[in-house]
């Protein structure tokens, strides 16, 4: 079987709006965390977010601007950053694709149009809306600006979405559809309505993400994109004259469904996607140095993650953080901001901490990694995302 | 001025509409907790107060003992909402 490498990554999110800052904030521990500043915020019960702050959409030109929501200039902005690392150029052709999880797609757009017909009486909408807000749009214009046209496509699997997104990706280039692939997730779903939405469920902090803490009071949103390319091994060798490093091996990947509740998590089900990503790597539990968990800061997650961790590790389970706490909760696009954070960890020796957290709960009796990032050298990694609707998606990845 | 009475059916009445039981089945001092009422449809049940009487109830599932709005019986419900209209 074909070994997937990672050999580029880049990000926007509200630590930076690039891999360097946001390796710096994970090794501060600095949060992105903060007031909402988005159109009518007064009217929301929950004004706090990881908002991208300052984004300049002046980088894109007019007609590229008619075509973007601000979930594609995230997406575009992330993966420019990572096929540049990754040191490839020019069309990647046939044997490249794109697959990039989103669980809001281009809500703005759908918010923006809705405005104008229902609230300011307007019969008529820009004409590429359709385009700007369809769930593919970010992975088609990332596949544009490159020129891959392979499998290219879009997953919604809610807080899954770049879980699955990397983990089908890994098994194109394993199955030999594909030699790399970019992958991961965008999500731009703080607006107004999209706020409003989440509010409604109660299961939001209105001051911050405390992961795995006593007093945690719920998630925080977040926005922006990662994006991964992902290599066959020999594909990134034969390269390697030409600047390729290899950053990790994505080893294993492990998805499965609860069939039960539909936004209630289940630590069966959560154990079965652990063992499986583990199996998949031929790793170990003992092998495993750190896992970036799904760590929503709910009560519920939280408690069900413990179980399921325990489950898998026993009593000896290894380091845990939840990075979410500083990037906040960025839906579809979390798995590759915390797949971004492993990478961190396996090729700095560094494991990115929790913040928010206040003190230990009995509920969440485990090694969580608080206040500053932990020096640790480690071979491999979990990163965990459990979605509503009862879907589970674990990655294993490796120092290469 | 809502009557005392007249919140304590709706809330029966929202009650019995989540847990898909006649309303006589719901007592006047039923606890939430015995009639086996999941956090979905307590939320659903929460909306459906807020929009009866125009009220925003403060409430998060991520605090189990619900300081800002005791949810645990049909009482406690009553006296919130009353509350909560008379701050209105």
């Amino acid at each position: 079987m074909r070994r997937v490498v990672v050999t580029g990554i880049g990000t926007v999110n509200a630590l930076a709006q690039d891999v360097p800052g946001t390796f710096a904030a994970f090794r501060q521990g600095r949060t992105g965390i903060g007031p909402l500043g988005l159109r009518d915020a007064e009217r929301l019960t929950i004004r706090v977010g990881a908002e991208v702050r300052d984004w300049d959409e002046g980088r894109f030109t007019p007609s590229e601007l008619s075509l973007y929501d601000r979930v594609t200039q995230y997406a575009v902005v992330a993966g420019g950053e990572a096929v540049a690392m990754a040191g490839l150029s020019g069309p990647l052709g046939p044997r490249a694709g794109v697959i990039l999880g989103t669980a809001a797609g281009g809500i703005r757009t759908w918010e923006d149009s809705y405005r104008a017909v229902l609230q300011e009486g307007k019969n008529r909408v820009p004409p590429l809306v359709v385009p700007r807000l369809m769930h593919n749009a970010a992975a088609s214009h990332l596949s544009i600006r490159h020129g891959a046209a392979g499998p290219v496509l879009s997953v919604s699997s809610a807080c899954a979405g770049a879980n699955h997104a990397l983990g089908l990706a890994m098994q194109q280039i394993r199955a030999g559809a594909a030699d790399v692939m970019l992958a991961g997730g965008a999500e731009a779903m703080l607006c107004f309505g999209g706020v409003k939405a989440w509010e409604g469920l109660r299961v939001l902090a209105p001051d911050m993400c405390r992961p795995f803490s006593l007093g945690r009071k719920g998630m925080v949103i977040g926005d922006g994109a990662g994006v991964l390319v992902l290599e066959a091994e020999e594909h990134a060798r034969a390269r390697g004259a030409r600047g390729a490093r290899v950053l990790a091996e994505l080893a294993g990947f492990g998805m499965c469904a609860d069939a039960g509740e539909i936004v209630a998590p289940d630590p069966e089900g959560a154990a079965r996607a652990m063992r499986a990503a583990l199996a998949d790597a031929g790793l170990r539990p003992a092998d495993v140095g750190y896992v970036n968990a799904h760590g929503t800061g709910t009560l519920l997650n939280d408690r069900s993650e413990t179980l399921a961790l325990r489950a898998v590790f026993g009593a000896e389970a290894p380091p845990v953080s939840s990075t979410k706490a500083m990037h906040g909760h960025a839906i579809g696009a979390t798995g590759a901001l915390e797949a971004i954070a492993c990478i961190l960890a396996l090729t700095e020796g560094l494991l990115p901490p929790t913040l928010g957290f206040l003190e230990p709960d009995p509920d969440c009796a485990l090694d969580v990694v608080t206040g500053k990032a932990r020096p640790a050298r480690v071979e491999a990694v979990l990163s965990n995302a459990f979605a509503f609707g009862g879907l589970n998606a674990v990655l294993a990845l490796r120092r290469a | 001025m809502t009557e005392r009475a007249e919140i304590e059916a709706a809330v029966i009445e929202i009650l019995a509409r989540q847990l898909l039981l006649p309303e006589t089945e719901i007592s006047p001092e039923a606890r939430v907790e015995d009639l086996g009422l999941d956090s979905l449809g307590k939320v659903e049940a929460i909306f459906a107060l807020e929009e009866r009487f125009d009220i925003s109830v403060p409430f998060n599932a991520n605090e189990p003992d619900q300081p800002d709005f005791d949810f645990s019986s049909v009482p406690s419900i009553v006296a919130g909402v009353e509350r909560l209209i008379a701050a209105t």
